[in-house]
């Protein structure tokens, strides 16, 4: 057994000088009729070189990423990611590190914790951010359950072009009755304000509202006077942070709750995880945090340093008064949003999203200069957008893979009523010739 | 401590992007000026070289597995073998949306089904649920479950209460109250283990359902179990099976066969993920039958000759992450599973096990030992009586000196002064007689010198910490010097 390094001498040794017998002894405390007797698993084990051949042969039976054209986003986007990153996440003094509960030999994870909520607050022009949640969905719910407990009120309102998996994700996590949830529709695309303004008038116990720019379907939401609407109501929003490169941070709408899927910064998309949950907010709401915050002090001899900050707040002290029941997080993840920021830098980030919008942009025109292809909302977007097809979709969609284009199945989109679209992301990443040949395809298709 | 933002200079960078413009309009011509960022984000402006040099810096500054023994009680800080992280890395994995078209990604979905398979074998259950991204998160399922179960039932408005021992783990008590159950705390006894008659006066109509760790936190197992488990069934509710544990009996007891309803496991502890700091982690959930159709959606299915996302569920809790689950984490799990083999299962818990009771012997005399009788995968010791003042902390700080990571100290609660130690199968004699000399010469210095204690650590990048000024005066984020 490559991993364990007791020899049968060492083995005996140690048996010895226990004073039992056998391993089998060890644990002789637990009665013989609860013990399993049965292989759970198949086979012997393997040699590194046997695993490295079995395991690459699953991966095998993946059609390979990049033989094809992926325009798939719906909250996971396929960015260049540099090569510093992973020189960084990949140093085991990082990697191989448990939670810094002992600060003194943890100075180098509390450090970027530290800088990561710098980067976080700064990008969404919040106060104060936590050290990552689970992932936007996840952060979503922590949000409401945090503008519920803070207001002691228990609905909330969601923007119907928030990601349908953040709410599926949010009504699993509130406890009580669905009703909790009102839905909140749109008007061309965007939130229907006077929808907004009929609910906050016409029911009480509203805690906030979560709406996400740009939303589901791309669209940048204006969110301005919106905290002035909600008056002492939170407003929450999920944000994609590559956005905020270009697009003004919701910090400055008065927002009150900001997070997002941070998997665009430094991640890759992992087939759906590990990912990375942003959650930001106001210093006024601090005690009500959940998760972990890295904190500056000072040591003995007063040098400057860092520990795990407002612990009081957290499950291993407070137990079930905790504002939060997470424990693990994400920080490697985490840390390679930190170093993927800090290499871009304001100018990186500001070009990249640029790089984003133009592309995205330059497809929509392409794409809406063929018969029967129309912008499904004609609002302004990012770096992903709707289009509203001639035919049924599903159909389009099928074409469009035959020509190695992947798209999101539509039927992603179907459940919140929008038929015969078709959902486009594009990153960096693409070539222009390779949104040339999409809409040559599409072409072929439509004309 | 320099922070990157410390060596911001205007004008640099690490990454730059040629800027190319094939669209009709820029964005300042379509959004509106209020829409636009109006000022650029302070993030830090450094160099490539700049940045590799602070990021090394402060990785000296750290501790891992890598540098050495990690004895942290509860958390099985074992060794990460290094093909599962290669293998996890290979961008055919990696490198997919988990909302592509299945046949193109029918190698991730084998790999999670087979997971799956693999991992309701050794909990002895019936489903599973690959979703969880952590422990906590999957107690969390676990307990959305159990008041799913209930409503159906129609007895959910009586059931509210989660019984667990007062030596559970944080999140236990936590992870009950966010799904909106009241935790009620049972005491354990002397041995730390459940005592039937307080569990019997406890269990009744407001049961919804009980939470355990096995072995519990003082590192003995819960002998008893199939008669708690009757107890708490007997009177209309679930046992849950904090898996946090399990590298202590892997391939020998199973949740499912001893009267567990649901248990998590952290793939990041007993299946070799790396902590990373403090994630990332998973946390699938195993069910018996009858909780089976509660699973969160999307399960993957195996087809005649293919694998699928299934969402067809009807009494599903829904969805408790944005996506299907950590698959990176899943793939070191996997190939773990399979370096391993049947046999190697069983060699993982004899060896923690041998290792931890070894361990237990040489300390036995120095340091009072909570529970004299064999132990499991780790063992608590006390800190208070070594010395004149001398705390559990300073015992933790002194080792620090000596080169190792501290156990867990003050967990559990139940044991005055506590340090908890796991060591783990992957720590070699050697190592474990190197920490072993470390702990007896503190105890001595504990009795003649304890000022050496109380001082320590000497050698670390920094001193001890202070942890109150922290939380009183919050200093979160980085500021300018004139900002601040």
């Amino acid at each position: 057994m490559d991993f364990i390094p007791n020899t049968d001498s060492d083995r005996r040794e140690m048996l010895e000088d226990i004073g039992v017998d056998s391993l089998e002894e060890l644990f002789s405390d637990i009665p013989d009729d609860l013990k399993v007797e049965k292989d759970l698993v198949d086979g012997k084990g393997e040699t590194e070189l046997e695993l490295k051949e079995s395991v690459k042969a699953i991966a095998d039976r993946n059609k390979k990423p990049g033989d094809r054209l992926s325009l798939i986003g719906a909250g996971l986007y396929d960015h260049f990611i540099p090569s510093i990153v992973s020189h960084v996440t990949g140093r085991s003094e990082f990697y191989s590190a448990y939670t810094p509960y002992q600060a003194e030999i943890s100075q180098g994870t509390l450090t970027w914790m530290f800088e990561f909520q710098t980067e976080i607050s700064e990008l969404t022009g919040m106060d104060i951010a936590n050290s990552s949640m689970y992932d936007g969905g996840s952060a979503a719910a922590e949000a409401v359950l945090m503008a519920q407990e803070y207001l002691g009120r228990d609905k909330i309102i969601v923007s119907e072009t928030l990601n349908p998996r953040y709410r599926d994700v949010i009504e699993t996590y509130l406890p009580l009755e669905e009703k909790q949830v009102i839905e909140l529709g749109t008007r061309d695309g965007r939130i229907d304000r006077i929808q907004l303004d009929e609910i906050l008038s016409s029911e009480d116990s509203i805690s906030g509202l979560v709406v996400q720019s740009p939303n589901y379907l791309g669209i940048v939401e204006d969110l301005s006077g919106l905290k002035e609407a909600l008056d002492d109501s939170f407003l929450i929003v999920s944000s994609n942070p590559i956005s905020l490169g270009l697009l003004e941070p919701p910090g400055n709408f008065g927002a009150d709750i900001v997070v997002g899927e941070g998997q665009p910064l430094g991640n890759p998309m992992n087939f759906g995880g590990p990912l990375l949950g942003l959650f930001a907010t106001r210093k006024d709401y601090l005690r009500y945090l959940p998760g972990r915050v890295s904190g500056k002090t000072l040591d003995r001899e007063g040098s400057e340093g860092y520990v795990m900050a407002l612990q009081t707040r957290e499950q291993h002290i407070k137990r079930e008064r905790a504002t939060s029941n997470i424990c693990t997080n994400q920080a490697l993840n985490a840390l390679a949003a930190t170093v993927y920021l800090a290499s871009l830098g304001p100018s990186g980030l500001k070009s990249l999203a640029k790089i984003n919008w133009d592309k995205a942009h330059y497809l929509a025109d392409e794409l809406t200069d063929l018969p029967g292809i129309e912008l499904a909302r004609n609002q302004p977007f990012f770096n992903e957008f709707a289009i509203e097809v001639p035919g049924d979709s599903c159909d389009i969609w099928e074409k469009m893979k035959e020509n190695e284009v992947d798209l999101l199945h539509p039927d992603n989109l179907k459940g919140a009523g929008w038929e015969d679209i078709l959902l486009v992301a594009v990153t960096e990443k693409v070539k222009k010739d390779e949104l040339d040949h999409f809409v040559a395809s599409m072409r072929s298709e439509v004309e | 401590m320099p922070t990157i933002f410390d060596k911001s200079e205007k004008g640099k960078t690490g990454t730059s992007f040629k800027e190319e413009s094939f669209a009709e309009e820029a964005p300042e011509e379509e959004l509106d000026d209020k829409l636009l960022r109006s000022d650029d984000p302070g993030l830090p402006e450094v160099s490539q070289s700049e940045l590799i040099r602070h990021y090394t810096e402060l990785s000296k500054k750290n501790y891992g597995v890598d540098d050495g023994l990690y004895p942290l009680g509860s958390c099985t800080m074992k060794h990460n073998p290094k093909p599962m992280e290669d293998l996890a890395k290979d961008h055919r994995f990696q490198n997919h949306h988990p909302l592509a078209s299945e046949d193109l990604v029918q190698g991730n979905l084998e790999l999670m089904y087979e997971l799956g398979e693999m991992l309701k074998s050794i909990s002895g259950m019936a489903g599973i649920t690959l979703q969880p991204a952590a422990g906590a998160h999957g107690e969390l399922t676990g307990m959305l479950m159990i008041r799913k179960y209930h409503e159906d039932n129609g007895e959910l408005d009586r059931r509210r209460e989660i019984l667990l021992p007062d030596s559970s783990h944080g999140t236990n008590p936590a992870s009950a109250a966010v799904a909106g159950f009241d935790a009620v705390e049972i005491e354990s006894n002397e041995e730390g283990t459940v005592d039937l008659e307080q569990l019997r006066s406890a269990v009744g109509d407001a049961t919804a359902g009980i939470m355990l760790t096995v072995p519990n936190t003082l590192g003995i197992f819960e002998t008893d179990i199939t008669e708690i488990a009757e107890v708490v069934h007997d009177a209309g509710g679930l046992c849950y099976f904090d898996g946090a544990n399990l590298n202590a009996f892997l391939g020998r007891v199973r949740p499912g066969d001893i009267g567990m309803d649901i248990t998590h496991f952290n793939l990041h502890k007993t299946f070799s993920t790396p902590h990373g700091g403090g994630g990332p982690g998973a946390g699938p959930v195993g069910v018996k039958q009858e909780l089976v159709p509660y699973l969160p959606v999307p399960t993957v299915e195996k087809n005649e000759d293919s694998y699928e996302f299934a969402y067809d569920r009807s009494r599903s809790i829904g969805k408790v992450n944005s996506f299907s689950g950590p698959f990176g984490i899943m793939v070191r799990a996997y190939s773990y599973i399979k370096a391993l083999g049947d046999e190697g299962l069983r060699e993982v818990s004899g060896n923690a096990v041998l290792n931890a009771n070894y361990l237990k012997e040489r300390l036995k005399g120095a340091y009072r030992v909570a529970y004299e009788g064999l132990c499991k995968h780790e063992f608590v010791l006390s800190g208070s009586g070594v010395g004149e003042g001398v705390k559990t902390v300073d015992i933790a700080k002194r080792l620090l000196d000596y080169g190792f990571h501290p156990p867990t100290v003050y967990f559990p609660l139940i044991v005055k002064e506590a340090l908890m130690v796991e060591p783990t199968e992957t720590e070699s004699k050697e190592a474990l007689d190197e920490f072993a000399e470390a702990m007896l010469s503190i105890a001595e210095e504990a009795s003649e010198d304890p000022e050496l204690l109380h001082e320590a650590p000497k050698t670390t990048p920094v001193g001890r910490l202070d942890e109150t000024k922290a939380a009183r005066e919050p200093v979160l984020r980085w500021r300018t010097e004139d900002e601040e």
